[in-house]
Formats: structure tokens, sequence, C-alpha cells
């Protein structure tokens, strides 16, 4: 494909550009309030929709004329639903939490009376002498947005608003150039791909483009499925555009003229979203036949994956398209060489692709100087867990682990300690807190027994038990096995048996030793990458928390009182209030009794562990006692007869 | 054609052509079950094959190589023998032992694997693991033992090779994954014929005739 250098291509997407800032204008001059709602998966998951009502109906009942203006995620998933209001006269102001109650609030006191509501607000979003500015907090000021830099600031359904932001001028540039030179500034820029593997990404350009084949294809890879990750989805929803940008470009630079989009169908939003993307894209002459005026053909297209988590494994997913069951295929060819229908295929992350446009526009020396010598750029993850402020966070590679979890996600809520993180989903590993001066990039994370991922991470405080978190990663995994290889299909069964064994406190001697041998053999014998890393979580939490299964083992005790089996409660006598009644009616299966001195006792025979007593028990008497073995639970006698 | 050394001992193959083979056919057994003569793209899914090749790290499986000059390989290395005798164990714990009542007696892929790489066939570490699904119950011609099968795939294999449109394919996931007939082919015009070739393949008398 030759570079277009004629004038179509500048007078057309300079009429784009025309048209988008026409659209921006629009609205910056209204003079109209303008309320942004945050409505992507997790804002509607906190109840956006029904803020949204809540304003419509104030603004009408109170007759204010206001815009209310839809937009994606801004990653502070800890406040959704959030909105940001911007009054005239006052700065934008971010709000966060915002019920339906907040809502009407908010409109009668700030936009009918001009108070912003201090006791609601997270901050402004402009310098300004009156409201502290959101700028201020290390979980804005210490983050790095490349890839979610208008997440959230932008309506995902519309295209203009995009391209406003400077949207689609790199794929404008890439026209002009020739593929090499694309591929060369990917490669410069040191970009690696976010689905895990960290393979450069120039090279797998250019490995596609010299590749021999009719119909070469680009497809992105939306396949997330590690639990707790969401970063894909996030992005999918809050701007598509610079997804599709970075797919249209890498297309352009390999010579596919074809490319998929292949997202899982638990994603039903993302779908809706990319797919009116595409369509408002190609209205526009960004996509579809004849690229702005050139030469360039891109047909894209969305494929709904159909809830196999293996499916997010490159050959497993070619199978997936094509029709067969999602089982991961050997290793070469690789998919660059021969992939969908045997063609030369690219395949790459949601980030990925994100990441290309910026790069472009802004050089790959500037992209260069983000992150680490061998780690370049920044790190999405998707924080979750144990945590203060949970959400999705943009950091450049190389910060450590702690001002990750620490600073800019504000710690460990209630007064709990940190005990381990679970980085790289499934796959990867837990790190105790010796390990938190980690840096964050692709080579200390593996050496430290985790691994990147695609961007999960997990927080867990001191009441997680690390046995019971590996049982459950081998759960996931056994489950979403594709069962084509033995180590995989029976190996971690084993593994999985081992475990529930020891959480239910029937371990015996030599199962530690059997989880380590076995765990090693999966993860050296194992046809494909999810076997291989299906043992990650039991090995590093064998390696750092081993006295923890020793205890489940030998002392039939869990130390963090997770696993059931191995716990009690019991009610302290001496704190119990006599006469007091809170904990019976929470008891699920009536196991509270009282006492002949009217406290109340359990009946170990009948409770089920559920801690709904430990709860309901007032906090001034905070009788409720949790202990393991199960045997440290005083036996406190039921009355044979009782009569109260 | 290419030198390659096997067991030190050197062996001229065609370039290209697949590792395993050339080590059978020259005589160096290697334990293997999902490999069928002739494969284009060998599904590499028993990991039983497993060789060392010189300058690679660790084990590979030896029908995911193919022969190029100066190939140095050893099939007898302690790190070989474990993940073997490790996936062999693995395929045992989750076999109906019962070789006695078993059509495939003395002719079973499992037994030849086991005398070679001294295993016993009821290995004492790994509790026995079984499945609760049943399969092809309404299969006219077809019996099979998901307790039996390995999953090898050699019956997809060959299935898919000899009819065009497969009558068999796995089914369910993890450890309970299984075979599984399927299409839409109406399977009462058909003859045990049909699919004879697919139970011949079977290396461990899972699938058969459903008289046998």
């Amino acid at each position: 494909m030759t570079p277009e250098k004629n004038k179509n291509l500048d007078q057309m997407f300079t009429a784009i550009q025309e048209k988008a800032a026409r659209h921006a204008d629009s609205i910056t001059e209204d003079p109209a309030p303008k309320i942004y709602i945050g409505m992507a998966t997790c804002g509607l998951a906190s109840g956006a929709l029904e803020t949204k009502k809540a304003f419509e109906e104030a603004l009408s009942l109170r007759n204010i004329q206001a815009r209310i203006l839809q937009v994606g995620c801004m990653g502070h998933c800890y406040g959704e639903p959030l909105v940001t209001v911007h009054n005239p006269g006052f700065p934008p102001i971010l709000y966060h939490q915002v019920t339906p109650g907040k809502a009407t609030m908010l409109v009668k006191s700030f936009l009918e009376e001009g108070d912003p509501l201090f006791e609601y607000l997270l901050g402004a979003m402009e310098e300004n002498d009156l409201i502290p500015q959101v700028w201020d907090f290390a979980r804005f000021s210490q983050e790095k947005r490349v890839v979610t830099e208008i997440c959230g600031f932008i309506n995902p359904e519309e295209i203009l608003d995009y391209i406003a932001m400077g949207g689609y001028s790199s794929l404008a540039e890439t026209l002009r150039l020739e593929p090499h030179d694309i591929i060369n500034q990917v490669k410069n820029s040191g970009l690696r791909g976010r689905g895990g593997a960290g393979f450069p990404t120039g090279k797998k350009w250019e490995l596609a483009k010299d590749a021999r084949g009719q119909e070469k294809t680009v497809i992105l890879n939306a396949d997330e499925g590690d639990p707790g990750a969401y970063m894909d989805r996030t992005i999918l929803e809050s701007n598509p555009h610079q997804v599709l940008e970075g797919i249209a470009i890498c297309a352009y630079a390999v010579g596919a003229r074809k490319a998929i989009l292949y997202v899982r169908s638990e994603y039903p939003l993302a779908v809706k979203v990319v797919t009116r993307a595409i369509e408002q894209a190609k209205e526009l002459g960004l996509l579809g036949k004849g690229i702005l005026g050139t030469s360039f053909d891109l047909d894209i297209s969305v494929f709904q994956g159909s809830g196999a988590f293996v499916c997010g494994e490159e050959t497993a997913l070619i199978q997936s398209i094509e029709g067969q069951r999602g089982m991961p295929q050997l290793r070469p060819p690789y998919p660059v060489q021969k992939g969908l229908w045997g063609n030369p295929t690219v395949i790459n992350n949601v980030k990925t692709f994100a990441s290309v446009p910026p790069i472009l526009k802004h050089g790959e020396f500037w992209y260069r100087q983000i992150g680490t010598e061998g780690s370049t750029g920044t790190a999405i993850f998707s924080v979750v867990g144990d945590i203060l402020h949970a959400g999705l966070v943009e950091i450049p590679m190389g910060v450590p682990l702690r001002t990750l979890i620490f600073d800019i996600c504000g710690g460990i809520p209630n007064k709990r300690t940190f005990k381990a993180v679970q980085v790289g989903g499934p796959s990867g590993g837990c790190l105790p807190a010796d390990f938190l001066d980690t840096p964050i990039d692709f080579d200390s994370l593996t050496e430290a027994g985790a691994m990147m991922g695609s961007g999960g991470m997990v927080v867990m405080d001191e009441d997680t038990c690390m046995v019971d978190v590996a049982r459950y990663f081998l759960d996931f995994t056994q489950k979403e096995s594709c069962g084509k290889c033995t180590f995989c299909r029976i190996g971690t069964r084993h593994l999985l048996n081992l475990l529930e064994r020891i959480t239910k406190g029937e371990g015996r001697e030599g199962d530690l030793e059997l989880l380590e041998d076995l765990s090693q053999d999966i993860r050296d014998g194992s046809l494909c990458g999810l076997g291989k890393t299906a043992p990650n979580p039991v090995l590093t939490s064998l390696k750092y928390f081993r006295d923890e299964y020793v205890a489940h083992v030998k002392e039939k005790r869990c130390p963090a009182g997770v696993c059931r089996a191995l716990t009690a409660y019991y009610i302290d006598l001496e704190k119990c209030a006599r006469g007091c009644d809170a904990c019976v009616g929470s008891c699920p299966v009536e196991a509270i009794f009282t006492t002949k001195n009217r406290k109340k006792g359990i009946d170990q025979t009948l409770c089920v562990k559920c801690g709904e007593c430990v709860t309901a028990c007032p906090a001034e008497y905070d009788a409720v006692r949790k202990v393991s073995p199960p045997e440290r639970a005083p036996i406190v006698e039921r009355p044979a007869d009782i009569s109260d | 054609m290419a030198k390659i050394l096997i067991d030190k001992k050197e062996i001229e193959a065609k370039e290209g052509a697949n590792l395993l083979q050339v080590c059978l056919k020259n005589g160096f057994y290697i334990p293997n079950l999902c490999h069928l003569e002739g494969m284009d793209s060998p599904p590499a899914s028993c990991r039983l094959c497993f060789v060392e090749i010189e300058e690679e790290d660790g084990p590979v499986t030896s029908c995911s190589v193919t022969v190029r000059a100066g190939l140095k390989v050893t099939t007898d290395t302690p790190p070989v023998r474990r993940l073997q005798r490790s996936a062999l164990k693995l395929l045992l714990s989750a076999h109906d032992v019962d070789c006695a009542r078993c059509p495939a007696n003395k002719k079973c892929g499992l037994q030849t694997i086991a005398r070679f790489l001294k295993v016993g066939l009821k290995p004492k570490q790994l509790e026995q693991l079984r499945k609760e699904t049943e399969g092809m119950e309404d299969h006219p011609f077809l019996r099979y033992d998901p307790n039996r099968c390995v999953l090898c795939g050699r019956c997809l294999q060959v299935c898919h090779g000899k009819q065009g449109q497969p009558f068999l394919t796995f089914a369910k996931r993890g450890f309970d994954t299984v075979i599984a007939s399927y299409g839409e082919k109406d399977l009462s015009n058909t003859t045990y014929q049909e699919f004879t070739a697919c139970a011949q393949a079977c290396p461990v008398a899972a699938l058969g005739p459903k008289n046998d």
C-alpha cells in the first residue's frame, strides 16, 4: 500500500475536524449549566440511571434549563455514580456517590441557590479560589493518563467529542506515511503488548507485514476474563474510538483490510458502544471503504465471544471465530504467520491498540520517557479488593506497588493491615508485604513470581486466607480449562481437590509436597499459557505463606479465620448483656439459645458460621468471638428446658 | 536430508519431518497417545512425547518439533522422564483401571507406556478421579466410557479426516471434558461401518461398538 499524499485527505479530515469543533462549541457556548453523568457499567451498577432520572425530574420541577450529558468512566469506581456539574460562575465540580437524593439537592441548592454543597463534592476540575482541586489528590496527580486520558470526559457514543479532543488525527497522519515508518515508530516507542505476555508490538506488526498471505486480519482481543479485571471493558465503554483508531493504524501498517473486534458477550454495553462507534466512524469516512478519501479500506466488525475464558488465548480465540470449539493450538505457527483462516493475523489487546494513537501523536520519544527502560509507557490496573479507592488506575510503568496501593488508591480500609496483592489474575501470583517495593513493570513482576497479566489487581487484607485464595483461583482455572491437555485437565483438578481438602481441615502429611510437585509439572508440561500459569497462585502462596498451609494441615487451624470448617463462633459470656436478644433473630438456623442466666450461647452443632450474629451484636457489647480451630470455642450447654 | 543425533546416534531424516515420527521410525520409542501418522498439525495434547533438545530450555514435546540439520535430541533425561511419568500418572488417576474386563487389555496404549516408564497402573500418590457424566447413550452404534477415555482426540482426527463433517467432538470443560457425538447428520441412516475408523483409533477402548 502506498502513502496517499493527495489533498483530498487533508480536505476531508479538516472538514471533519471543523464539524467536531462546531459540535464542541455548541456545548461550551451554551449558557445553561451542564451535568455530566458517568454511565459506564460501573456507574450504571451504582445507580447512575436513577441519578439521571432524579436530575431530570428535579430540573423540570424547578423549571431550570440544564444540559445532562452522558460520559464514560473516569476510573474512580469507588465514587460512582460520579457527576460533574458545571454551573456558570463556578468551576466544574466533581461529586461522588451521587444518589438520587443528592441529585435533587444539587439541583435545588447548587443550580437554583448557588450553594455548591461542599459536603458532597470530591473537588473542582479546574483551578479556582473557592474549592480544592481534584488534581491535589494523589489519586489524580500521581496517575499518568495516556490510554484513559479522556475516558469519563467525553460521550463515548458521540464520535465528534473524540475528534474535538484531537481524535483520529493520528490515523489521518498515518495515511500520509509509509507502513514501515509507522511500524518503526511503534517499535522505537518500546510498546509491549498489554494482554499479559508483553511481546513487543512493533515487532509483531512487522512480522505480520512481512508475512505472506492473501487476507491479513487485525483482531482486537477484548475477551477480558480475569476475575476482578475490567480495564478493557471500561476503555471500550468510555472511549471506543481511541481503540478503533489504533486498530485502523495497525491494519494500514500491516496491510490488512479486515479487522475483527472480539468482545465477550458478557459485556453488552461495551458491544453496544463499540458497534455504534464503528457506524459513526464509517459515516464520517474514518473506517470502511476508502478511508479519508484514500484507497485504504478497512472492513471492521464485532464478534461476540461466548463466555470461555480460554478464548482470550489467541489461538483459541481464532478457533472460536472460525466456528470451532475454543481450544488452544500448538504454536508455532504463530497467528502472525498463520492465523485466522490460515492468514497472517495480528491480535492485540484493547490497551495496546489504545496506546498507539497517542504514541504517533506525541512521538516515540515522548512515550519512551514514560515508564522504564524495558517497559515503556503506562500500566493500567483495575485495583479491587480490600482497598479504599478501588477503580481503574493508569500509572507510569516502574511505580512501586506500595505507591499504587497506599498512596494512589488510599490503602486498606477499616484499620486492617495489608496481607497480599494478587497481580495478573488466575495466572498471576500473590505477593506479600515484603514485595511492596517491587516496581510495576513486566520483568520485575515476573521476577517476583507474579506477572503483569492484563491488569487485574486484587488487594487482600489480614482477614484473607491464602489457602482459600489459591483454592478460589484453581476452581476458576479448572472450570475454564478447555480440557485438551493432560496436565491442565487432570492436574489442576488434583490441585483443586487437594486445596479443598486442606481448607476443610482434611489435609494430610505430604499434601504440600504433592501440591508443589504437581504444580511444577503442570507449569512445565502444559500446552498453553493457561495451563502453564494455572499453578502460579498455588506456587506463590506456598512460597510466601507456607505457614498458613502448615497451620491448616497440621493444626487444622485457619489463621485468618476464613475456612468455615476450621472456625467456630462463640459468645463471650463476660461481655454478653443479660436480657439482650439482638443476635437471636439474626441467626438463620436458630442456633442461638438463652443460657440459664439470660445470656446467649451458640449451639455448635447447628451453627453454619455465617457470621450474622457478629454484625447483629451491638458494638458496645461486642460479645461474639470467632476462633480457629473450632475446639477453642468454650462449650456452653443449652439448657434442657427454656421458657422465656 | 538432514543429519540429526538421537541419543548420540546419527540419523538421517527429511528436513521438516515430524521429530516424533522420525524417532519412532528409527526405533527410538517415545511414549505418545495423541499422535497419528501423517497429521499435518499435531494436537500436542497428551503431553507424553517429551524429549530434550540441545540448546533449548527444558523438555519439549517431540511431536511439535520439526527436523532441521544438526538437531541433537536426548530421549531419556531425568526431566523428560519426570514429566512423562507425571502425565501418565495423571491419566491413570482418571482412568478406570480394570484391565481384565477391558477389550483393550494387552494392546492398550496406557499399558505399553506404563511398562516402558516403569509406572504401576495404580499409582498411590494421586487419588482416583471419576467423571459422573455418561457419554453418547443415544448413539446408535458407539459405546463410550468417559472414565476410560484419555481424551487423546485420535477418534476426532480420524473422524474429521474421513468424513469431512465431524460426527464427534469434545464437549464440556475442565476435568469433565468428554467426547460427544455431534453434527446435523441423522445418525439413524448410518451404519457402524462409518464409525469403525473412529473406534479403531482409540488406544484404550473407550470407544467401541455398542455390543462390545
